[in-house]
């Protein structure tokens, strides 16, 4: 229980925002950090715990989006309902994608490559498909009841995504506490080991795999919903693979804040880029590339493990300071 | 449609375009082989070595193809200095550390070049781009038969570099047996950014072979280094031999499926036969185990 106290206490401080301002510059910046939170969360799970980093998690986002749009607007699925959906068919296709490369005994740069290359695929495949609707993209028509889970302010989608990013912190700290997340850990310090153990590698990381893909996917339903217009460049493009990666990198990957934690600071730093620089094209991405470098290189655990050394120091500072007299 | 008259200049077509790419893939393989990272970064550095070649001619006059020597030099001192201060040190000898890395390195330099350049598409206008030889029923074009012949040299260049000099040698001594290369004396680091240098090298030559007939703009890099990523994994990773081969293989298959499925369904064939390599064969039809 304790475990959950920290989430409910960062999710109601979250939660009261819109009470406090009514800002819509304000929440609309939220709301994408809690996006790129949400997506880092999904990406964290499989690259932060289990080790294995996916270059392509493009590939459920833009599934999740693609279902969610497609089913509203060619069968006319309610959007909850579509939502649903596109989660599930988010998870399947990670689970696809899991089942063939981990089968292959695929990792570390080949199962970063694989997993570029099917979110390639899908991105030419969406790009001329004609129930994609091709280059043009898709448009969700405007609707504004919440029955279409569509709102007139933006205050609903606010603590959708916030109620979104709750359901993904408890998810991965649950399974933090599992056996599960244990043999996942395991794999990750020592593939070999852990088989050696007994632990199915094989068959956890596809379970992680398919929980990550999920977890992107429900990234890409909001999206469809919040933007109501994709296209393949937005649903399957590089840039969503890449912020679900960098936002738990430089936060912490493999502990649960830590995608949550990068969301907000790499998203600040974008939006200060923009006011220093203006808004030019891809000056954002500069410094992501640049502070994604910059952690790898100064600090491998994230903000996460730099929090953690400080406090390990002012502990040790403490501990010693009452025996200084008698020394 | 199966017709000699059609293959034959589809498959000539096809081994000029794949000289091309193998060419690019053999720094990539290059790279990998010594250092075992793959390198994500190389579909930028192709791309700003083609944005090099462009601005050499539209500011200095320079003809692509004599650009290609200050090129080669240059992007030889970029790689080192990449590998030397950038990547060796920020990756800590780490592989998930080094994937970020180059990661890293290509969202910076394919988006500094986008900040730079807007995503326009640049070309330049050569009085030779359209001159064509007959060889047989098929018509080739000069700059694609040029490139073909470049590609051959500098592999073979760079063959005898490998088996002649000593840091040949010290380079293949590294990809074999780190350790032990270390322990005779071999200073590892500037080994690994030695090969880094020369798969950059292989960049920019192949940026000014591209430069006469192709376009430039951010993304570029990217189309070519994706299908790079498949040959190196269908040559074997590593394999120079192999990456050669594939290469030209790549080259004529896509010439081919472009000629029976149209264009876009035909880059989405090296996709899909780079998926099924991937997951059936990761080692790749003529290398060892992985």
């Amino acid at each position: 229980m304790r475990a959950l106290a920290s989430i409910a206490v960062v999710v109601a401080l979250l939660a009261a925002v819109p009470l406090v301002t009514a800002s819509n510059v304000v929440l609309n910046f939220l709301v994408v950090a809690l996006l790129t939170a949400l997506v880092g969360q999904g990406w964290n799970l499989l690259g932060g715990y289990g080790g294995q980093y996916s270059f392509g998690h493009a590939a459920f986002f833009g599934t999740g989006a693609y279902a969610t749009a497609i089913l509203q607007v060619r069968y006319g699925v309610n959007a909850w309902l579509g939502f649903a959906v596109g989660i599930a068919a988010g998870a399947a296709v990670g689970a696809i994608i899991g089942a063939l490369s981990f089968r292959s005994g695929l990792k570390g740069s080949y199962f970063a490559l694989v997993t570029l290359a099917f979110a390639e695929v899908l991105r030419i495949i969406a790009s001329v498909a004609p129930i994609t609707g091709a280059g043009v993209g898709t448009l969700i028509k405007l609707d504004l009841r919440p029955e279409a889970l569509q709102f007139q302010s933006r205050v609903p989608f606010y603590w959708i995504i916030l109620g979104l990013v709750a359901v993904s912190l408890v998810i991965v700290r649950m399974i933090e506490d599992s056996r599960f997340g244990a043999y996942l850990v395991a794999l990750r310090e020592n593939e070999d080991s852990a088989k050696a153990l007994g632990v199915n590698t094989t068959l956890i990381k596809l379970g992680a795999m398919t929980v990550s893909a999920a977890i992107a996917a429900a990234g890409g339903c909001f999206y469809a919903q919040y933007f109501l217009f994709i296209d393949a460049g937005i649903a399957y493009g590089p840039w969503i693979s890449i912020e679900a990666l960098l936002a738990p990198i430089v936060g912490g990957a493999g502990t649960v804040f830590g995608p949550l934690l990068g969301a907000l600071v790499v998203k600040t730093l974008g939006e200060a880029t923009k006011l220093v620089a203006g808004d030019a094209p891809g000056l954002d991405l500069v410094i992501y590339g640049c502070v994604l470098i910059l952690i790898v290189a100064f600090a491998p655990s994230g903000i996460a493990g730099l929090l953690l050394k400080a406090r390990q120091r002012f502990a040790a500072l403490k501990s010693l300071r009452p025996e200084q007299p008698h020394g | 449609m199966l017709s000699p008259a059609i293959l034959v200049p589809a498959v000539l077509n096809g081994l000029m375009t794949g000289a091309v790419y193998a060419l690019i893939s053999l720094g990539l393989t290059l790279i990998y082989g010594v250092l075992h990272i793959i390198n994500f970064a190389h579909g930028a550095l192709l791309t700003a070595a083609m944005f090099t070649a462009f601005f050499a001619y539209k500011v200095l006059g320079l003809d692509p193809y004599l650009a290609a020597v200050p090129l080669t030099v240059l992007f030889f001192a970029l790689g080192y200095a990449l590998q030397r201060f950038v990547i060796g040190p920020a990756g800590h000898g780490d592989d998930r550390n080094i994937l970020l890395v180059t990661l890293g390195l290509a969202i910076v330099i394919e988006n500094a070049l986008l900040v730079a350049f807007r995503g326009d598409t640049r070309t330049i206008n050569l009085p030779y781009a359209f001159d064509v030889i007959a060889v047989g029923t098929a018509f080739l074009a000069v700059p694609r038969v040029i490139a073909f012949a470049v590609v051959i040299l500098v592999a073979l260049a760079l063959w005898l570099f490998m088996r002649r000099t000593d840091t040949g040698k010290a380079i293949r001594a590294v990809a074999k047996e780190k350790l032990g290369a270390e322990l005779s004396g071999i200073d590892v680091g500037h080994i690994y950014a030695v090969t880094f240098g020369l798969g950059t090298a292989c960049v920019a030559v192949a940026a000014c072979l591209l430069m006469p007939t192709y376009y430039v703009n951010p993304t570029t890099g990217n189309a070519f280094v994706l299908i790079a990523f498949t040959i190196v994994v269908l040559g074997g990773m590593g394999s120079v031999a192999g990456a050669l081969v594939a290469g030209l293989f790549v080259g004529v298959v896509e010439s081919l499926s472009g000629l029976y499925l149209g264009e876009s369904l035909g880059q989405i064939g090296i996709f899909v036969m780079f998926i099924l390599v991937l997951l059936f064969r990761p080692s790749g039809l003529f290398g060892e185990r992985v």
